[in-house]
C-alpha cells in the first residue's frame, strides 16, 4: 500500500528502476558481481531515504540501511521479477524503519546527552559499531568467523575456506546460515 | 561492520533464499487441502444421504459460498505475502463470498415461511459445526502461516487473518459435505462464527510467528 505522497520522495525514474531491476534479475540468476552492484545502488537509495526519516529519532540511518539490505537479501524471492523494484525496496525499508522505531521506543538506549556526544564525535570518528555488529556477536563461533572473514576481512569463499581450514561448501553454508540468523535477530524484540 | 563489508558478505552468499513464493503457495495450498481432507474423513465423513442432497440447491449453494471464500482469501493471502502488496486494490475481492451468502439468506427468507426461520437458523448441528470447522481448519492454518513466514508481509496481522479465512473456507467446504443443515440462515450464522474464530487465530498467530 504505497501511498503516493510518501513514496514520491524516494522514487526512481523508470529508467533507473529498469537499471536496478536488470541488476537484480541478473543477480537472482547467480551473477555475483551484478548482485554487489545492485546492493551498492540500493544502499545509496535507502541511505538517502532513511536520513530524512531518522532525524531526531536517535536512530542511526546506517542501521536502517544495513537491516534493510539484510532483509532484501533473505527475502529476495518475494520480488516479482516482472515488476518494478523500487516499490518493493522501499516497502522493505519502511518495514525495517518502523521496526527500529518500535524497538527504540521500547528500550530507549540512547540519552539525549549521548546523542549530542555522538553527533560531535561522528565527525572525527571513523569506526562506529552498528546494530549488526552486536548481532554478529550472537552467532555461533564458526558462523561468526566465516561472516567476519568474508565481510570485514574481505576474503573470497576460497580464501576463507583456506584460512579457516574448512571446505568451501561448509563455508557457504555457514555464511548463509549466519546471515539468516542475523536477519532473524532484527525481526525480534 | 561497515555497510560495504556487509555487502561483500551478502554478495558472496549465493545460496538461494528458498523456493519461490509461487512454489511456496501452491505447495501450501495443496497440502492444506490434503490435511483438511484427512482430518475430515478420519473424524466426520460425508453425510449418508449425500447423493440425494446433491440434488438440492441449498446443499450445493453451501459449496458455492465456501469455495468462493477459500479461493478469494487464498488469492489475497498470496498478494499480501509480498512487502509491496497493494492492499487497497486487492481487498475488495473479499466481498464475493459474503455477498453470495447475503443473496442466499435473502432468497431463503423470500421462499420459506417466516415461522420456519428460527428453526432453520438454529438447526441441529450448531455445536458440531463450531467444533469441527476449527478442528479441520487448524492444520491448514498452520501450513498457510508457514508459507506466509517464507514471505515478507508488510501487514502480518492482516495477512494472518487472511490465512485464517482461507483455512476456514477450506474447512467449511469439507464440513458442508457432512452437515445436514443446508439453509443459508444456518450457514450465515454458525459457519461465520467458526470461520471468524480461525481468522482471529490466524491474525494472532501471524503477529507472533511471522516476523521478518
Amino acid at each position: 500500500m504505497a501511498g503516493t505522497s510518501e513514496w514520491e520522495e524516494g522514487r526512481l525514474s523508470d529508467v533507473d528502476d529498469g537499471d536496478i531491476a536488470r541488476l537484480l534479475r541478473a543477480a537472482l540468476e547467480g551473477d555475483e558481481r551484478a548482485y554487489g552492484d545492485f546492493l551498492h545502488k540500493t544502499a545509496g537509495l535507502i541511505r538517502a531515504w532513511a536520513r530524512r526519516r531518522t532525524t531526531f529519532s536517535g536512530l542511526d540511518p546506517e542501521d536502517i540501511v544495513q537491516e534493510t539490505l539484510l532483509a532484501i537479501h533473505v527475502k529476495r524471492h518475494t520480488w516479482r521479477s516482472d515488476g518494478p523494484v523500487a516499490p518493493w525496496l522501499y516497502a522493505i525499508a519502511r518495514h525495517k524503519l518502523v521496526d527500529a522505531l518500535r524497538r527504540q521506543g521500547r528500550h530507549p538506549r540512547i540519552e539525549i546527552s549521548e546523542v549530542e556526544g555522538r553527533l560531535a564525535a561522528e565527525e572525527a570518528e571513523s569506526v562506529r559499531d552498528w546494530e549488526i555488529g552486536r548481532a554478529l556477536e550472537t552467532l555461533t563461533p564458526g558462523q561468526r568467523s566465516v561472516v567476519t572473514a568474508i565481510s570485514v576481512e574481505g576474503r573470497t569463499i576460497a580464501e576463507a575456506a583456506r584460512s579457516l581450514e574448512m571446505n568451501e561448501t561448509a563455508v557457504r553454508v555457514a555464511l548463509h546460515r549466519g546471515l539468516a540468523a542475523i536477519a532473524r535477530r532484527f525481526g525480534r524484540d | 561492520m561497515e555497510t560495504d563489508e556487509l555487502i561483500k558478505a551478502l554478495a558472496a552468499d549465493t545460496r538461494r533464499s528458498g523456493i519461490s513464493m509461487a512454489g511456496a503457495w501452491s505447495g501450501a495450498g495443496l497440502a492444506a487441502v490434503a490435511v483438511a481432507a484427512v482430518v475430515f474423513f478420519a473424524l466426520l465423513g460425508a453425510r449418508p444421504d449425500i447423493a440425494d442432497a446433491a440434488q438440492t440447491v441449498r446443499f450445493l449453494f453451501k459449496f458455492v459460498v465456501t469455495t468462493a471464500l477459500a479461493a478469494s482469501a487464498f488469492g489475497l493471502l498470496h498478494i499480501l505475502s509480498r512487502p509491496d502488496a497493494d492492499v487497497r486494490r486487492s481487498l475488495p475481492r473479499l466481498v464475493v463470498a459474503p455477498a453470495l451468502l447475503v443473496a442466499g439468506v435473502v432468497a431463503e427468507i423470500v421462499v420459506s415461511l417466516p415461522g420456519t426461520w428460527s428453526a432453520q437458523l438454529v438447526g441441529t448441528n450448531s455445536l458440531v459445526c463450531l467444533t469441527y470447522i476449527p478442528l479441520i481448519g487448524i492444520g491448514p492454518l498452520v501450513l498457510l502461516l508457514l508459507a506466509l513466514r517464507h514471505g515478507a508481509p508488510s501487514y502480518p496481522s492482516l495477512a494472518g487473518a487472511m490465512a485464517g479465512l482461507a483455512a476456514g473456507g477450506i474447512a467449511a467446504t469439507f464440513y458442508a459435505a457432512h452437515c445436514t443443515d443446508d439453509s443459508p440462515l444456518f450457514v450465515a450464522t454458525w459457519y461465520t462464527i467458526a470461520i471468524a474464530a480461525l481468522t482471529l487465530l490466524g491474525a494472532i498467530g501471524a503477529r507472533r510467528f511471522v516476523r521478518w
